[in-house]
């Protein structure tokens, strides 16, 4: 009775917080599950209550984020980062010391309460992993001694705050600056210069820059800003992409750490050009560690007069940010999925048309750029746009920021002019013996060395940034089977082909990752592949098979030399499912098995 | 001279009105698009892809594409007759069909459209879910192994019937049909036979209870007659094996 008191105070303070607001549904359950460590049905059901709507509304999210559990969970909940760059920095076997050191198996919770570990995708980690979150603040630079430590910290119940601030450290490394990291920018000076000139005059350059969003698809932002200025209706929003979910992208958590005045500056011009009031940043869960950092800077922001109430002493300039927290969902990158996800409900991509330009957040016209984009946007409003497009190519203006993982000998953030060769990369970041790179991210190209000379611009090999590096002692099949495993993990579960075809796909790698694999497997990942790119709904379902076609085509030779000489394998071991009927009836004669071959590994356990 | 609107589908003129989809317009024209979750009463969804043209020179569900003036539709084409049986497979083998032993089996809309587009064989491997039956309600039973997360039932529910019993909940290959009740129990809503929710299942997954043989296999409403002539079960009389909402 007490304790069921207590439980719906807790709940009941956390929701008026939120101002009991539908719309911060997600980030009142974060705040909930942070006091509970897990959200019960009876949680859930008191959540509902309190904001007043459908507890299965309340359940769908819960169930939805990979961050929010439905399920008991220990008082230390430990993720480790498992993108492939973790995996070729040796996390598995961190992760399996770990576990060994804490009596606990992956993915379980130990019997006390105290502890679970297991893995999550891609933490943005990549330039100092191997990387893991502990109750969903990063741990960088893991390594055995650092897990020694982590594990005693845990049996002796120290809070997190009492933890060596260095495990905690997430470093920058730029690696090389151009016009973006390089020049410096007077905090206010992009606001200024609209106000001078007016947001017009500013539009005008942001037409003459070219600048193209800077997410990966390369949608004109002068366009998207105009036709959401132009959209009807009083009320518009801003939203500043800052999922960054494709696994080995991490430059928009350095713009976010290094530069979020920038960014919150390119923000605030995008809302004074469009006329919006609002706008909004959604952070990844991920980069939850940043959070009250960022808080501050708002809060300085509007000290300034650059937000809030009539910025820099205008009345009629009245615009202000709100963060909000994703919770461990890959597609809520995508911006109709980011909306929905702002809107308080699990995050399925939306029918489009309409798109947010028209019909956004609260069905509003709004802008949805990524973070560079906001950037990018607040230095031409200072600079001009003739100035950022005299450099690049002729249909990608300006630089790029690249996420530069892998094998490697200086990884981290790399800005260029868009055309910039992979070469040149390779070469800048100490790459010597590269075999190939995924490009883009899983959703993006896996090239050769044959493909080297390109150029990184959208007219020849486009990228939202992610570059990692694969050296020649790699196996690029470990690469294409984690992202196959990835995308099961991340599809929404909407739409037939991606909610299965992920599956499908995964059981097809690992088939042949194991050297089960036939010729005949090949064509169905072919087939398979090409109706995924087709028919999803999505573009997480539409990019999902593209490693395994890409490497298909590029690295033949790392799934011929596994496959079977057979032309067929069925995909069930037909000796091992006769393996019941032998425990059962206990025989292990000859007679009990297909053929000898299958009679020697029969007998070996 | 008309000024009506129109665009090709096969080589034929279909007309359409402003704010109609490709799916509505060749509806309205009599030419029948295969399609599992969408359902003329009810807003489009976009999520079984059944539907999927060529619009110009890209693949789209019909269902959800604004219809266009000269817009070029191809719908029964070998390539994109693939695809659709690609995806029908899929849902075969998501679920647990096992048509033989189904009440629904030769009035079911998932397994007529699987005949419409020249599916032989689920092709795929199975996954065997492991999901339970629901038989606690006195008068219908809900198979979750054959629900097709089409979210006809969430929608009729919700936005016809105002109860708002079923939703889809999980994420990915693990999103599954609930219903909202603490025990997750149909017999502990106000669910009757007689809702919309009871009438759209394109499945064999919420069925009527003591009627599944009173129209004997062979006389079914798919039986004798393709999908494409005999239309969806939610649109069709009783008498013909459909539920007609009334
Ligand atoms: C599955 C998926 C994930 C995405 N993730 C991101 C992301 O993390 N960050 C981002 O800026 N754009 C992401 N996008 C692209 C966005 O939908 C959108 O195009 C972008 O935010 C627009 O901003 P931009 O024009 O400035 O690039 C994603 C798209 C898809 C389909
Ligand atoms: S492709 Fe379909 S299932 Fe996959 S994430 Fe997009 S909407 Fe969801
Ligand atoms: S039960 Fe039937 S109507 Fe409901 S989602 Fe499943 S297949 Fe669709
Ligand atoms: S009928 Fe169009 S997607 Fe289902």
């Amino acid at each position: 009775m007490a304790e069921s008191s207590t439980l719906t105070g807790a709940i009941r303070d956390i929701v008026q917080r939120h101002g009991g607001m539908p719309t911060r549904l997600l980030q009142i359950l974060r705040d909930v599950q942070d006091r509970l460590t897990w959200l019960s049905p009876e949680t859930l059901e008191r959540v509902a209550e309190e904001i007043g709507i459908s507890p299965n509304k309340v359940r769908s999210v819960a169930e939805f984020y990979s961050f929010l559990y439905t399920a008991p969970r220990g008082r230390y909940d430990i993720l480790f980062s498992d993108n492939i760059t973790d995996r070729m920095l040796g996390n598995r076997q961190l992760l399996h010391y770990l576990c060994d050191r804490l009596r606990v198996g992956v993915g379980k919770t130990r019997a006390d309460g105290l502890v679970t570990v297991g893995t999550t995708s891609c933490t943005g980690m990549c330039d100092q992993g191997p990387a893991a979150l502990v109750n969903g603040y990063t741990l960088t630079r893991l390594d055995k001694s650092r897990l020694d430590c982590i594990a005693n910290l845990i049996e002796s119940r120290i809070p997190l705050t009492e933890w060596p601030r260095e495990f905690f450290e997430v470093y920058s490394n730029i690696r090389r600056a151009d016009i973006l990291l390089g020049r410096h920018f007077a905090d206010g000076s992009a606001l200024r210069a609209t106000q001078k000139r007016g947001p017009d005059a500013i539009m005008e350059e942001m037409v003459k820059s070219g600048l193209r969003g800077q997410g990966g698809a390369g949608f004109g932002s002068a366009n998207k800003w105009l036709s959401c200025r132009n959209a009807y209706g009083d009320v518009k929003y801003v939203v500043c992409n800052a999922d960054e979910g494709e696994p080995g992208t991490f430059k928009d958590r350095v713009l976010m750490q290094d530069f979020a005045d920038l960014v919150f500056e390119g923000m605030t011009l995008c809302g004074r050009i469009i006329g919006a009031r609002q706008g909004f940043v959604y952070l990844r869960g991920e980069y939850r560690y940043m959070l009250n950092a960022l808080k501050a800077t708002l809060q300085q922001r509007r000290e300034a007069g650059l937000l809030g109430e009539a910025i820099l002493g205008d009345p009629s300039f009245n615009f202000d940010i709100e963060i909000h927290l994703g919770a461990g969902a890959y597609v809520c990158g995508e911006e109709s999925a980011l909306i929905e996800s702002l809107e308080g409900k699990h995050g399925v991509p939306r029918i489009r048309p309409p798109f947010p330009t028209t019909h956004g957040y609260l069905n509003k016209p709004t802008v949805v750029n990524n973070v560079e984009t906001f950037a990018t946007a607040a230095k031409i409003a200072v600079e001009g746009g003739d100035w950022f497009a005299s450099r690049g190519t002729a249909y990608s203006k300006g630089t790029k920021l690249l996420s530069v993982s892998g094998d490697c000998e200086r990884p981290g953030i790399y800005e260029y002019p868009f055309g910039v060769t992979v070469n040149r990369v390779l070469e800048d970041c100490g790459a010597h013996n590269a075999q190939g790179i995924q490009m883009a991210g899983p959703a993006g190209h896996t090239i050769s060395a044959k493909q080297f000379h390109r150029l990184i611009c959208f007219e020849d090999l486009a990228t939202g940034g992610s570059f990692m590096v694969f050296d020649q002692s790699r196996d690029i099949l470990d690469g294409i089977r984690n992202f196959a495993h990835f995308f099961v993990h991340e599809s929404c579960g909407f739409c037939t082909p991606c909610r299965v075809g992920t599956s499908l796909m995964r059981d097809l790698v690992d088939k042949v990752h194991t050297g089960h694999g036939t010729l005949y497997d090949l064509e169905e990942m072919r087939k398979l592949g090409r109706i995924m790119q087709v028919s999803c709904h999505c573009g997480l379902g539409q990019t999902a098979p593209n490693p395994v076609l890409d490497s298909l085509q590029e690295f033949p030779e790392a799934y011929e030399r596994r496959l079977r000489s057979t032309a067929y394998e069925p995909a069930f071991n037909l000796n091992q499912a006769l393996e019941e009927a032998r425990q059962l009836t206990g025989r292990h004669d000859p007679g009990a098995y297909l053929n000898d071959e299958d009679l020697l590994v029969g007998v070996m356990p | 001279m008309s000024e009506e609107h129109s665009f090709t589908l096969d080589g034929r003129r279909i007309p359409f009105q402003d704010g109609q989809t490709v799916m509505q317009a060749a509806l309205e024209a009599g030419v029948y698009i295969p399609h599992l979750c969408f359902n003329p009463e009810f807003t489009p969804h976009g999520s079984c892809r059944v539907c999927l043209v060529k619009v110009n020179n890209r693949m789209q569900a019909a269902c959800t594409t604004p219809a266009a003036d000269g817009q070029t539709v191809q719908s029964e084409t070998e390539e994109v007759r693939d695809i659709r049986r690609g995806i029908l497979q899929m849902l075969f083998v998501e679920g647990n069909h096992v048509c033989p032993a189904c009440e629904k089996s030769g009035a079911c809309q998932l397994q007529a459209v699987a005949y419409y587009v020249g599916m032989l064989a689920p092709h795929f491997k199975h996954f065997y879910p492991r999901r339970p039956v629901d038989a606690s309600h006195p008068e219908a039973v809900i198979d979750f192994n054959r629900c097709i997360l089409c979210e006809l039932c969430v929608r009729a529910s919700r936005d016809v019937d105002g109860k708002n019993i079923f939703a889809v909940e999980g994420r990915g290959i693990q999103a599954h049909l609930v219903v909202n009740t603490p025990s997750g129990q149909l017999g502990a809503t106000n669910f009757s036979i007689h809702d919309k929710a009871a009438q759209v299942c394109p499945t064999g997954s919420i069925l009527t209870k003591h009627q599944g043989y009173n129209i004997p296999i062979g006389q079914r409403l798919y039986d004798r007659k393709p999908i494409n002539i005999v239309g969806d079960v939610a649109q069709l009389s009783e008498s013909l094996g459909g539920r007609r909402h009334d």
